[in-house]
């Protein structure tokens, strides 16, 4: 999964401590989240203290402390998925995935997160599964969206 | 492509460009913005450029993927010119009919067609679709002649022409009274003179000045922002230019939410465009006036949307506000004189050098000026980004370009301004979008998110999510944001779970006024509007909660039961398969019961059933 170094992603901002939410961003756009070690690195790197930089970390909602599911289906809870019901495919989806939003299932296949506005309002309730963007869902759709990745993973990890 | 040097260098840029695009003869617009993104739009522009190329047609028809077209809930859109031809929700598969039968033989596809609800009748151009008809798109109607990634599109449709001009002929100082008297106010919630923020800024004594463009838009509900910073960059970069002009800065951020992947990628290029061209860099078009603009990517916190809390956060700190005894014009970023405006106004500003401030202050009412672009979403008919006129009536919006409520529903209110916001019920309908108007009305115009609720909705829950947002979003620095808030939602709570006491309004009102009165920011300030507005509007409601233990929206789990209609239920064990709980019981072709006892009302079987026959009472 990830693809870029430390170093690569510092480069050109060592000693700037306002490029901390940038490169924080960068760490977890490659590694999907923001292992201790790199923060410690961070924090030595751009010269702000490590308790800054778990402050930080822990204040804004884009960055996450653990690792993801391969899958992370994220559900928006934004105003207009919210009037269409979007709070009824959040209690489904923990239901059927046994798991609280942040979690992984304990195969390492799933995660769900919540966010406040995904910016599609006009088409919701919008579920993202990774990249994917899924309009108009449904208890039911969402149900069966999860049968499917399940069954897909399934197949291609049967396939290996 | 090499740097431009001066005025001229544009201009003979700008011809050179137009010549080549004169070439075409046909132009396909496809929309990629955020609605039909989400409606897989992707799938289409690929096939679509697979067929052109396949039929040979490249070099005669011009494909461009456009920002947001607006009517989102129509997605994938696609407009053919000449002739304005309206294609929507396209699908992959059409791909090869659009162009062997339209592009090439000019022919008309019928069930790509939109149809009006009211006549039946079949429509050809976008121009006569109602929900555009109604609209003046202003800067949403720019989205459709660039390619979202193309500075050169930019330039070509006349970009930068209003850059060359206060470079060329307009003082700071005359470009800042020309923002004045165009009565432009911040889109971006405050409202705020443009002008005059401007105009202290530019006064602030400092060596050091920055501009800020706010597309953070944390507003849940809201993306008329994303509509236009994806689908326009340069058009904001723009404005932002001529805004550091007039305040004397040398230095502009952008600061985009990461939850918008597309808009931090397309500005990207746009700065990363603009700066080859030199229009972005030193000495710009061989001027005295030097910018740069850096992007910063917001970290999902909607108390960013407060000046300095965004400063701060633009700074690589934790974004909490602070307070604002010497304003952010004086003391912003880096503690310098700082101008932030949102997206939408700076977008608004290259229009006003170029037609001049009387043109601006033509439209709109005698306090808010120019258009405003809207979201309209929820329980409707017509989802879409709209950009009216300001004065518009929300009657005008909701019902004429909005189309009304789906499936014969009534429209119950509408929720402006976000959560800092309020609901409206439909006997304020008439209230124009004006800033001051729905300001006395207990709501604002806010970004401009319109959030439509219909009898389905509950006000009660709606505010429930208000506060349970603003609980979850509440910096913390304050105690009466902190703890005002929550005690709000302990008691709507409690209201939405049966064990509401009337003697708790009294409370709710008393907390909601403290909270406004005394919290720092004004994002805690404004937190109590949801409250405030529902009780003063649907207090009937909170009284069924609360005296008949009722939810008369059937939304309040507590309260409310499933059962099947006998009338409607055809037997057909869709709804008793799809039950996880088992609460289901009942033979093919015969109707089906719910036990309530294992009922969880998690509402699958009404989403599955054909029949409509499950209700909840």
């Amino acid at each position: 999964m990830s693809t870029l170094t430390l170093e690569q992603i510092l480069e050109g901002r060592r000693s700037q401590p306002n490029q901390l939410i940038e490169v924080l961003q960068d760490i977890q756009e490659d590694r999907g989240y923001l292992p201790n070690d790199d923060m410690r690195a961070v924090s030595q790197n751009l010269g702000v203290p490590l308790i800054e930089v778990f402050r930080v970390a822990s204040f804004y909602k884009a960055f996450r402390l653990k690792p993801t599911g391969r899958i992370v289906l994220t559900i928006c809870l934004g105003t207009a998925c919210h009037v269409r019901s979007a709070h009824l495919l959040l209690d489904h989806a923990l239901e059927q995935l046994g798991v609280k939003p942040g979690e992984v299932t304990a195969d390492g296949l799933f995660s769900i997160e919540c966010v406040n506005c995904l910016g599609a309002c006009a088409m919701g309730p919008i579920v993202k599964e990774n990249g994917i963007y899924h309009d108009h869902v449904t208890p039911g759709k969402l149900r069966r969206l999860i049968e499917t990745i399940r069954h897909r993973e399934m197949e291609a990890k049967s396939h290996v | 492509m090499s740097r431009l040097n001066s005025f001229r260098e544009l201009e003979h840029l700008r011809e050179g460009l137009r010549e080549r695009l004169e070439k075409y003869t046909t132009t396909v617009m496809l929309c990629g913005g955020p609605g039909c993104h989400a409606a897989r739009s992707q799938a289409v522009i690929d096939a679509i450029r697979k067929e052109l190329s396949a039929q040979r047609l490249t070099s005669e028809v011009r494909l461009l993927v456009t920002g947001c077209h607006g009517f989102c809930e129509e997605g994938p859109l696609m407009v053919i010119e000449p002739g304005n031809l309206f294609y929507h929700r396209i699908s992959p598969d059409d791909a090869f009919e659009i162009v062997s039968q339209t592009l090439v033989k000019g022919k008309v596809i019928e069930r790509l067609l939109y149809t009006d609800p009211i006549s039946c009748k079949k429509i050809q151009t976008e121009a006569e679709i109602p929900f555009y008809r109604l609209q003046d798109r202003e800067l949403l109607s720019q989205n459709r002649r660039v390619d979202s990634c193309s500075i050169e599109d930019y330039i070509a449709a006349g970009g930068y022409t209003a850059l060359a001009k206060v470079l060329q002929s307009i003082a700071p100082l005359e470009a800042i009274k020309e923002i004045k008297a165009s009565g432009l106010r911040g889109r971006g919630g405050g409202g705020f003179p443009t002008g005059r923020k401007w105009g202290e800024c530019q006064e602030a004594p400092s060596d050091e000045k920055y501009v800020i463009c706010n597309a953070d838009e944390g507003d849940p509900g809201a993306y008329m922002d994303r509509g236009v910073l994806e689908g326009n960059p340069h058009l904001v970069l723009e404005g932002m230019m001529i805004g550091a002009w007039a305040v004397g800065a040398r230095k502009g951020y952008v600061y985009v939410r990461h939850e918008y992947p597309i808009a931090v990628k397309h500005t990207r290029i746009a700065v990363e465009q603009a700066r080859e061209f030199g229009l972005l860099g030193n000495n710009i078009l061989g001027s005295s006036f030097s910018f740069d603009v850096d992007i910063a990517r917001g970290g999902g916190a909607f108390v960013c949307g407060e000046s300095t809390a965004l400063m701060a956060s633009v700074e690589g700190k934790v974004g909490e506000p602070r307070p604002k005894d010497v304003h952010t014009v004086v003391d912003g970023l880096y503690h310098k004189p700082t101008t932030l405006n949102n997206v939408e106004t700076w977008a608004n500003i290259p229009g006003i050098i170029l037609n001049g401030s009387s043109w601006f202050a033509s439209k709109g009412t005698q306090g808010s000026k120019g258009t405003k672009i809207l979201a309209l979403t929820g329980r409707i008919k017509n989802t879409g980004l709209v950009e009216v006129v300001m004065g518009t009536p929300i009657r005008t919006v909701v019902f004429d370009i909005g189309g009304g409520a789906v499936n014969g529903k009534q429209i119950k209110a509408v929720q402006i301004g976000g959560p800092s916001g309020g609901c409206l019920p439909v006997d304020k309908f008439d209230l124009p979008i004006d800033f001051d108007i729905l300001s006395e009305a207990g709501s604002m115009v806010g970004s401009g998110g319109m959030v439509v609720m219909d009898e389905e909705s509950c006000m009660i829950d709606v505010t429930k999510y208000f506060l349970t947002f603003l609980q979850d979003e509440s910096c913390g620095k304050c105690l009466p944001c902190r703890v005002g808030v929550d005690r709000m939602l302990e008691i709507i709570t409690d209201i939405t779970e049966g064990r509401g006491k009337p003697e708790q309004l009294d409370l709710l009102e008393e907390l909601a006024d403290t909270v406004s009165q005394t919290a720092l920011c004004g994002l805690g300030k404004t937190a109590p509007n949801p409250v405030l507005t529902t009780l003063r509007y649907f207090r009937p409601e909170y009284e069924a909660h609360i005296n008949e233990k009722k939810c008369p929206a059937g939304v309040c789990k507590a309260l409310i039961t499933y059962w099947i209609d006998p009338d409607k239920c055809t037997g057909c064990k869709v709804c008793l398969q799809v039950c996880t709980y088992g609460a289901i019981t009942g033979r093919k072709k015969q109707v089906h019961v719910i036990d309530t006892q294992l009922c969880q009302k998690c509402g699958i079987c009404r989403s599955e059933c054909k029949f409509d026959a499950i209700r909840v009472i």
